[in-house]
């Protein structure tokens, strides 16, 4: 069976599931990931959940600045 | 943009781009160094006061000034590039918080434990968690997932091979889950299981 060359264990998917969302695997490996996908539900928690990571990773970003750190940059940029 | 395009590189376009620039730049340098933020930012517009009439188009200028802050950035990790060690990685390698989550089931009453688990965290814990990773590792993943540069992009900034960008991302990843649960004991979040 030429199947099984493709198909690949749990550790080997769950490895590969950030670069897989990043698009930043080998279209083979991309395969072999989506193949596993395709049955592992315990696998498709792991990558839902490395989905959400990387919006809550996105989300917490701010752009906050404390007054006296604005001022003192504001400042700074009028002595250039 | 056509070539008559009058473009504006003039001290005073500088200073009202710059300014109104200040809380991006600023957040970003805060989200890569523990300390020292500012200083990077003054660097940082140092570098692009001089070189403003590189910049091409108006509308990239924001861009442009975060651009030339990671410059600033990668100078520091060279010059720091003897203290910065690997980390030693093979046991972060492994570890997986969405297994760990399932297992230790901190939130018993969650049905929806991973989203519920995650909603704990603010912006503050986040960088408080971020700061513990090396800044080979939380660069690369900072300037991925928090400010949305391409992996490729990344690796020109940075001026490292795409491939030893991609494993950092991969390692910081790994890191910054193993240590925002090992935050998440320290802080309480998993009172349950102290308390039995
Ligand atoms: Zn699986």
């Amino acid at each position: 069976m030429t199947e099984s060359k493709r198909v690949i264990p749990c550790t080997e998917a769950v490895r590969q599931l950030w670069d897989y969302l990043d698009d930043a695997i080998s279209p083979e490996d991309h395969d072999k990931v989506e193949r596993h996908l395709s049955f592992c539900r315990k696998c498709c928690g792991e990558l839902e959940f490395g989905q959400e990571i990387r919006e809550f990773l996105g989300s917490k970003t701010s752009q906050e600045i404390p007054p006296e750190v604005k001022a003192r940059l504001e400042r700074f940029v009028e002595e250039l | 943009m056509g070539e008559g395009e009058v473009r504006d590189r003039s001290r005073e376009a500088f200073q009202r781009l710059a300014a109104a620039e200040l809380p991006a730049l600023y957040s970003l340098a805060r989200r890569l160094v523990r300390d020292g933020a500012e200083d990077m930012v003054q660097e940082a517009l140092l570098h692009g006061y001089r070189s403003f009439g590189s910049l091409k188009e108006d509308a990239t200028g924001g861009r442009w000034l975060k651009t030339i802050l990671v410059n600033v950035f990668r100078d520091q990790l060279r010059k720091r590039a003897r203290s910065v060690e690997e980390f030693p990685v093979d046991e972060v390698e492994e570890f997986s918080l969405y297994r760990t989550l399932i297992d230790e089931d901190p939130l018993p009453y969650s049905d929806t434990l991973h989203h519920d688990f995650l909603q704990a965290f603010d912006k503050d814990d986040v960088r408080v968690v971020l700061m513990r990773l090396p800044e080979i590792y939380r660069g690369p993943l900072v300037l991925r997932y928090m400010d949305g540069f391409a992996t490729k992009q990344i690796a020109r900034l940075l001026d490292t091979p795409l491939g030893t960008i991609l494993a950092r991302i991969h390692r910081g990843r790994r890191l910054f889950e193993k240590e925002l649960w090992i935050y998440a004991e320290e802080i309480g979040l998993l009172r349950q299981e102290a308390v039995r």
